[in-house]
């Protein structure tokens, strides 16, 4: 069972959900998708960590080849390359590797040449798999680490796979759902808050995933991102307070539910939730 | 030779923009003819790489300087490898800019700035 964690804004509970999820299930995958700030790994402090390099595809000109006619140019929607002074300048930290220019190049001028954007760990922290992407500082897209990542998932049974996501809805957060059976929307008590879960609604809906929310950092009165769920009745699963506890042990990178019973009964009562949730979606409706 | 500033309205009146790659308008002014044109500049809603764009125009409308007050490092390779200076506007208005241009008082623009990459939005 794959569930993916995601919120519009960061800083809303993501790793915090995640981390304690993977952490209240006997047997669970980790992933840490959010491959711009990864920090899962802070709290479960992996053992014996594989790496490996990511590359993803970058265009090269060769000048002597290259007429000028700027069909490249003209096609990258990301504005990649530049003609100047009878030359082609290529800018590689905005490429997002298409592999358009090179199809297009009529003159065969421009080839595609690896280019290192970041890294992937595997480790283990207890019984659980800790899998980390880590985007290098100025790259255009973590979309090349996150299908290494998720590439397989599928096939591991059994285990329980949760996926950290990053904050948005843009590309990499639709290559972190796209094979998650579950999405848990993670979402605070503030307007800024309910605007950012408003754009990860629509994303799973537009995807068609089976969701619900999780309400962190509760507090007393009128919460707003409850609000939301209540009028478009969205499933709420868990409601996480917002205590002075639970955020000492976080920044003090501890996993709640180890250290905690009230939190091992929070998370491991919302895997259950998710569990059922996620059978019950499985049942064909008459 | 041929001047441009990035603007916001098409109108000699207008200010300059604040922004290079993200401007509405460009006002292509030629010294000799004291002529005016405005273009729209196509990189304004682009998804990224608007400077580098921006910067595109510019050669190709062959732009012997440039007046913003701002640039970023990607458009500023691509003014630089095509020759077109970079001056630093002195005040928002545009046709202040034009006379200090024609004076020669406007300094160069120095403090090339590292670019807004990826937080245009992808």
């Amino acid at each position: 069972m794959r569930i993916a964690v995601l919120s519009g804004k960061g800083g809303t509970g993501k790793t915090l959900v995640s981390v304690n999820l993977a952490a209240a299930a006997q047997d669970a995958v980790y992933i840490d998708c959010d491959v711009e700030e990864p920090n899962g790994h802070l709290f479960f402090k992996p053992q014996h960590v594989q790496e490996e390099e990511i590359t993803s595809k970058v265009p090269v000109v060769d000048d002597t080849y290259c007429n000028g006619c700027r069909k490249c140019v003209d096609f990258c929607r990301f504005n990649a390359l530049a003609y100047t002074n009878d030359r082609l300048i290529v800018f590689d930290e905005i490429c997002h590797s298409c592999g358009g220019c090179v199809m297009l190049c009529p003159e065969k001028a421009l080839t595609e040449q690896d280019k290192v954007i970041g890294k992937v760990q595997r480790g283990m922290s207890g019984s659980l798999k800790i899998h980390t992407g880590i985007l290098n500082t100025g790259e255009a897209s973590g979309v090349p680490i996150i299908k290494n990542l998720l590439a397989g998932i599928k096939d591991i049974p059994h285990s329980t796979v949760v996926i950290d996501c990053p904050p948005g809805s843009a590309c990499i957060v639709m290559e972190s759902i796209r094979d998650a059976d579950y999405c848990l929307l993670v979402a605070e008590p503030t307007l800024f808050g309910v605007h950012n879960l408003a754009m990860v609604y629509d994303l799973v809906k537009l995807f068609d995933k089976p969701f619900g929310v999780v309400l962190n950092k509760c507090l007393e009165g009128e919460n707003p991102a409850e609000v939301f769920c209540l009028d478009r009745d969205i499933k709420i699963l868990s409601r996480i307070p917002f205590s002075n506890d639970l955020g000492l042990l976080t920044s003090n990178a501890e996993i709640a539910v180890r250290k905690d019973e009230k939190y091992k009964e929070v998370f491991s009562s919302l895997l259950d939730v998710v569990i059922k949730e996620v059978h019950c979606e499985a049942t064909p409706h008459p | 030779m041929k001047i441009a500033i990035p603007v916001d309205e098409k109108d000699l009146g207008t200010n300059v923009c604040v922004s290079f790659g993200r401007a509405p308008y460009f006002l292509i002014y030629e010294t000799e003819t004291e002529e005016s044109t405005f273009i729209d500049n196509s990189a304004l809603t682009n998804p990224g790489g608007a400077g580098i764009k921006a910067a595109q125009i510019m050669v190709d409308n062959q732009v012997s300087a440039l007046l913003t007050p701002r640039c970023g490092e990607n458009a500023s390779k691509v003014l630089q490898s095509a020759g077109i200076k970079i001056f630093k506007t002195t005040s928002a208005s545009v046709k202040e800019n034009i006379d200090a241009s024609k004076d020669g008082t406007l300094p160069l623009l120095e403090d090339i700035h590292a670019g807004f990459h990826g937080h245009g939005g992808d």
